[in-house]
């Protein structure tokens, strides 16, 4: 456990000097560390989930706390959150079968109040946990599960039911929980890993011959993106907004450049000239908001905001680790980080009229509205901006959006 | 003789033998170290750094009689934080926190902190109460480490006020390299572009303007001065052995020393050696520099892009502050939890606020604005440019600006503070005014309507009456000082007779009597109007004073040598050497003495004054003239026979001198000078006695042709001499002439 928490402490370390940048780092790192933490835990008879996720909610907030501008930390956390729900929820519905069969045939060794409550209360305790845990998603509406009109039951009673059923053989599920749990997380870390990857796999769908992409700042997924559709033998052009006072642009540009893409670097200011020339606007994304809102780089609002002027499709890419659960006006949530302005100015020269008023700020991000339409790319395929609730049901539970 | 040669050879040979013996012990020795080398090189991985939690001045007082400087709220963290973030960020492994003055306190704090439990940065303490300066800091660390060794070594220099973040990383590995190529290379120094104020040639931090001289090459620091410099006349003076020795030199007045140093563990070794060092800058960099035995060097290393500063007095406090808040420090800012602060909300127009704070609607908070946690602002206040701690209740109606209140302080309704700074658990009554510069230190109550006048310093503790003439001193309370707090305020509890209105309660602090004009340079309040007309108006004054006395201002004028500093001014100094030959001269006429002592006592007064010889030739011919002028004489021919007499006598004299051309032309230009100016009644002999020079061949024809042609393209006033000995000089052109075709016809014949 010690060893834990000083990882822990080492992470949030590094969070809050903002010495991790990149979404998709922060989102490994925070995954695998929570995967340390579950696999540390050591899980009482009763309640494991809950142990569980009173351990990964106590890491999770300190994560968060230690810097709130990186939705990705609060992301993944939800994620695991979610996967341990799950797991819990599928293994007591495999109890509850279990039991219904040892109560078929011991019938007579249980208790008479209880045996004669527990077979029909069984089904009826299923399916409210079902229901309750797993808010109605498309998923389990295709499933077609049939829902029985029964009274709420709060997730508890799931729990409390598990309680009583773990009687039964306790020890495998304890290990199978812990097991299983990791397992899904090792998934997920697969998953973050390979978000480039398999969003790039759909790259050839969506860049056409003799096309002109715009793309803004420097996103890894934006690269392996357009290098994917370069590989199969497309051939098209690429402008690329420098993106200022970081000029982040410059470095995709050169890579872009290095891979032999036809790559042209233009001014911020100069994204609405060129947009009548472009067929496609592709961005890497910082997070994508519940109500479809996209924070992404200083100036992409801008280019949105072209883009729809000049009705040029617009897409996201962004891997699932950025899909936040949490809606851009909540007074919770930090949108933004402003930077020292050294970035735009030179100390030395502005030094003697500071005194004076000369402020400057420079933010790193910035919200676009969702009221225009984009195409938010992650690995299971395009999705549009509306439908981002449903994507946020089945990623997210909803005990977990408020942590 | 053979046997002794052979003797000889042995010996050497023995010699050779014992040293070639010494050389492998040496490298048998060297190689054993270097295993051990490689086992240090690696455990000098660990980056290393001596934080001073003392500034060892006075600056602060009277707040820090209560509280050492390092912890004094900044921007509501404490100062030390923002240090030792930095330094861990920075990648620095292990700490040495050098505790002097309150070493309890800083101890205590530091305990009770994050940092004692930090996973990747190691915090030592070190206390010491002898310790008065920097100096002794270093030397007691030198004394430690004696005994311990854990310094091992090169370590950042840094004094607990600094805010900075820069990387460190690059630098010390640049160090490194540099130590390595060069022994002698023993420190960085960090320096960084900041404009002074072209009025009070201040820098933004309050301290004096700064003028460094760098190496442009090699970066080696090679002068360094901030107290002497002459603003009045806009002139420094630079060693002259500075320009000779360095083919090119970069001056500046535009940086900033941010006091950010990486040390070889030379320099504490220095400090030991030295023992009167005290100031860093002071004594040591100065000392390094002119220190030309031992030649050790010192390097600056620019920062463009990142931030350094160091907090000297209370102006410095509030830039410091203003540049915090303006997120010049990123990411060392209030809304960013880097040390265990409480992260604050950033709003609009840099206004960061504590989610529980609690404002009344009609409070008006504007721009660059702090408030902590648990604060309560009332109706109707006004809160611009200012940082508000945490725990404090504001009443309505309040004025606060560009101030910076501490925790815990209450201020009731109507007061006004402008440009004060407020300490913890400060009681401001109703109705109160604080002028600009006002420092209320903690616990201090002012009374109802009373008048803060500008510039005070109010503290609980009486005002210590003996005062340290010498450097700032800051330490004598640190062991005894909690027992004299609480009896001070227990007098002041019955006492409360106060200064500060009757139901007030503190001393009004006097200003020293020389302190009092440069209060305002120091305090946390904007440079007054009627200061910056005065010095404008000075400024200007001294304008039209420097177009009359000196071309241009602020031009750099490279000195004569330094030894002769009464004497300096090159034409005195002529003038006197004249003086001196000339009673040289007239003394070994007097006595008769040989002409090579007269040589002799020439050159040494030509030593002595720095003259050259051409200086002397001219002397002595003046010398000589001036006699013969002296001499009583009836026509100018009885001058002319008298000039020619001691000519002559003394021709060895002058000859010695007049070897070169040039000296014989100073001798022309001499004598055509007194004919003009001191001895007139030489005029009309000019010719002649240039005649009677050639004939004793003190001058030769060269000398004077030349003469005569640099005189050709002169003034008409200036011909005079020239149309004079017109038919001389024909005549020496002519004999030329004749010499060369003489020559042609002899080598014809030849």
């Amino acid at each position: 456990m010690p060893d834990v928490q000083s990882t822990v402490l080492e992470f949030v370390n590094k969070l809050r000097k903002r010495k991790i940048e990149g979404s998709q780092a922060t989102a490994r790192y925070t995954v695998e560390l929570l995967r340390s933490v579950i696999s540390q835990q050591r899980v009482p008879h009763a309640n494991q989930a809950s142990a569980l996720i009173d351990a990964v909610k106590a890491v999770g907030e300190q994560l968060v706390a230690a810097n709130p501008v990186e939705l990705a930390v609060g992301n993944v956390v939800r994620r695991v959150l979610h996967i341990i729900r799950e797991e819990n929820l599928s293994l007591t519905t495999a109890a509850m079968a279990g039991l219904d069969l040892m109560d078929a045939s011991d019938d007579d060794e249980l208790d008479n109040s209880k045996g004669i409550g527990y077979p029909a209360m069984s089904a009826a305790v299923v399916a409210a946990a079902r229901s309750t845990l797993r808010p109605p998603s498309l998923q389990t509406l295709l499933e077609g599960t049939p829902e029985s009109a029964t009274v709420p039951y709060t997730s508890s009673s799931g729990a409390d039911s598990e309680s009583k059923s773990k009687s039964a053989d306790k020890s495998s599920i304890t290990r199978k929980l812990k097991h299983d749990v990791i397992e899904e997380v090792n998934q997920l870390i697969q998953e973050i890993a390979g978000c480039h990857e398999q969003i790039a796999e759909q790259a050839i769908e969506h860049i056409h011959q003799n096309e002109v992409i715009l793309t803004l700042g420097s996103s890894r997924t934006v690269l392996e993106f357009l290098c994917a559709a370069k590989e199969k033998k497309r051939s098209f052009r690429v402008f690329v907004a420098e993106g200022a006072p970081r000029y982040q642009g410059h470095l995709l540009a050169k890579e872009l450049v290095a891979r032999g893409l036809p790559t042209t670097v233009i001014t911020d200011s100069a994204v609405f000239a060129m947009i009548s020339r472009v067929n496609m606007v592709i961005i890497g994304a910082h997070a994508v908001m519940a109500n479809g809102g996209v924070i992404g780089p200083v100036g992409v609002n801008m280019a949105a905001l072209a883009a729809q002027k000049h009705a040029v499709p617009f897409v996201v890419l962004a891997g699932s680790h950025k899909l936040c659960p949490l809606y851009p006006h909540n007074p919770e949530v930090l949108l933004n980080e402003l930077r020292s302005p050294s970035e735009l100015l030179d100390f030395g020269e502005f030094s003697d009229c500071l005194d004076f008023g000369v402020g400057s700020g420079s933010p790193l991000l910035q919200v676009v509205n969702p009221t225009f339409d984009y195409y938010y790319l992650d690995y299971r395929g395009g999705h549009n901006p509306s439908y981002m609730y449903r994507l946020i049901a089945d990623y997210y539970s909803a005990d977990d959006l408020v942590m | 003789m053979g046997a002794q040669k052979k003797g000889e050879m042995g010996a050497q040979k023995k010699g050779d033998v014992g040293a070639l013996k010494k050389g492998d012990v040496g490298a048998q020795k060297k190689g054993g170290a270097r295993v051990s080398d490689e086992s240090e090189e690696q455990s000098r991985q660990r980056l290393q750094a001596i934080l001073l939690a003392d500034s060892f001045t006075t600056k602060f007082r009277p707040v820090t009689l209560e509280r050492p400087k390092v912890l004094l709220p900044l921007v509501n963290v404490p100062m030390i934080d923002y240090t030792l973030a930095w330094l861990e960020s920075a990648g620095i492994e292990e700490v040495f926190v050098f505790c002097c003055a309150h070493s309890t306190q800083v101890i205590d704090y530091l305990k009770n902190s994050e940092w004692y439990s930090h996973p990747s940065l190691l915090v030592r303490t070190i206390e010491s109460h002898k310790s008065i300066s920097a100096g002794d800091a270093l030397r007691f660390i030198y004394e430690q480490e004696a005994e311990t060794s854990q310094i091992q070594g090169d370590f950042v220099l840094v004094s607990g006020d600094t805010v900075s973040n820069m990387p460190l990383a690059d630098l010390i590995q640049e160090h490194r390299e540099r130590k390595k190529k060069d022994e002698k290379a023993i420190m960085t120094m960090v320096i960084k572009q900041s404009k002074p104020s072209p009025l009070t040639h201040q820098s933004r931090l309050g301290t004096d303007q700064l003028f460094i001289a760098v190496d442009p090459l090699t970066k080696q620091l090679l002068y360094y001065e901030e107290d002497k410099i002459d603003h009045a006349r806009g002139t420094i003076c630079l060693d002259k052995s500075l320009l000779d020795s360095n083919p090119s030199v970069l001056l500046y007045n535009d940086m900033q020393d941010c006091y950010i140093d990486i040390c070889s563990p030379e320099v504490l070794s220095l400090f030991e050696d030295n023992f009167d060092y005290q100031h860093l800058r002071r004594h040591f960099v100065k000392g390094v520099l002119v220190d030309d035995i031992m030649g050790y060097k010192i390097f600056t290393h620019e920062i463009h892009s990142s931030y350094a500063a160091r907090i000297d007095n209370f102006r410095s406090y509030d830039t410091v502050s203003k540049d915090i808040i303006q997120r010049w420090t990123y990411p060392y800012v209030p809304d960013i939890n880097f040390s265990g602060n409480r992260p604050l909300k950033l709003g609009r127009q840099g206004m960061y606020r504590a989610s529980d704070a609690i404002l009344s609607r009609s409070a008006d908070v504007g721009s660059s604005t702090v408030i902590g946690y648990g604060t309560e602002i009332g109706s109707g206040d006004k809160i611009l440019n200012s940082v508000i701690g945490n725990g404090c209740s504001i009443g309505s109606n309040v004025v606060i600006e560009g101030s910076y209140i501490w925790n815990n302080v209450t201020i009731e309704d109507g007061c006004e503070i402008r440009n004060a700074i407020v300490c913890d658990d400060v009681k401001i009554r109703a109705g109160a005014v604080l002028q600009p510069g006002v420092v209320l230190s903690f616990k201090v109550d002012v009374g109802r309507d009373f008048i803060v006048p500008a510039y005070s310093k109010v503290s609980l503790l009486q005002q210590p009456t003996k005062e340290d003439s010498d450097e700032e001193l800051e330490y004598a309370d640190s062991s005894s000082g909690t027992a004299d707090h609480l009896s001070g305020l227990n007098l002041q509890m019955e006492s409360k007779a106060s200064e500060l209105g009757p139901d007030g309660a503190g001393y009004i602090w006097e200003v020293c009597e020389g302190a009092r004009d440069e209060e305002w340079k120091h305090s946390v309040a904007p440079i007054p109007e009627d200061k910056l007309a005065e010095i404008t108006q000075a400024m200007d004054d001294d304008d039209i004073e420097d177009e009359s006395v000196v071309p241009t201002s602020g031009e750099l004028k490279s000195d004569a040598d330094s030894i002769n500093t009464d004497l300096n001014d090159p034409v005195d100094d002529y003038g006197y050497f004249e003086r001196e030959v000339e009673g040289t001269f007239l003394r070994a006429v007097e006595e008769g003495f040989a002409v090579d002592l007269a040589i002799l006592e020439i050159n040494s007064l030509r030593l002595s004054y720095n003259m050259e010889s051409a200086d002397c030739a001219g002397a002595t011919f003046y010398s000589m003239m001036k006699l013969a002028v002296d001499t009583p004489h009836n026509s100018a021919g009885e001058l002319l026979r008298n000039a020619a007499s001691i000519m002559t006598k003394y021709k060895g004299l002058l000859g010695f001198y007049v070897k070169q051309i040039d000296e014989q032309i100073e001798v022309i230009m001499k004598l055509e000078e007194m004919c003009q100016e001191t001895a007139r009644e030489l005029g009309p002999l000019f010719s002649q006695i240039l005649r009677v020079l050639y004939n004793i061949d003190v001058l030769e024809e060269d000398a004077i042709l030349r003469w005569a042609e640099e005189k050709a393209g002169a003034d008409e006033a200036d011909k005079v001499y020239l149309q004079q000995c017109e038919p001389f000089i024909q005549w020496l052109k002519e004999a030329e002439e004749e010499d060369e075709t003489e020559d042609e016809e002899e080598e014809e014949d030849g």
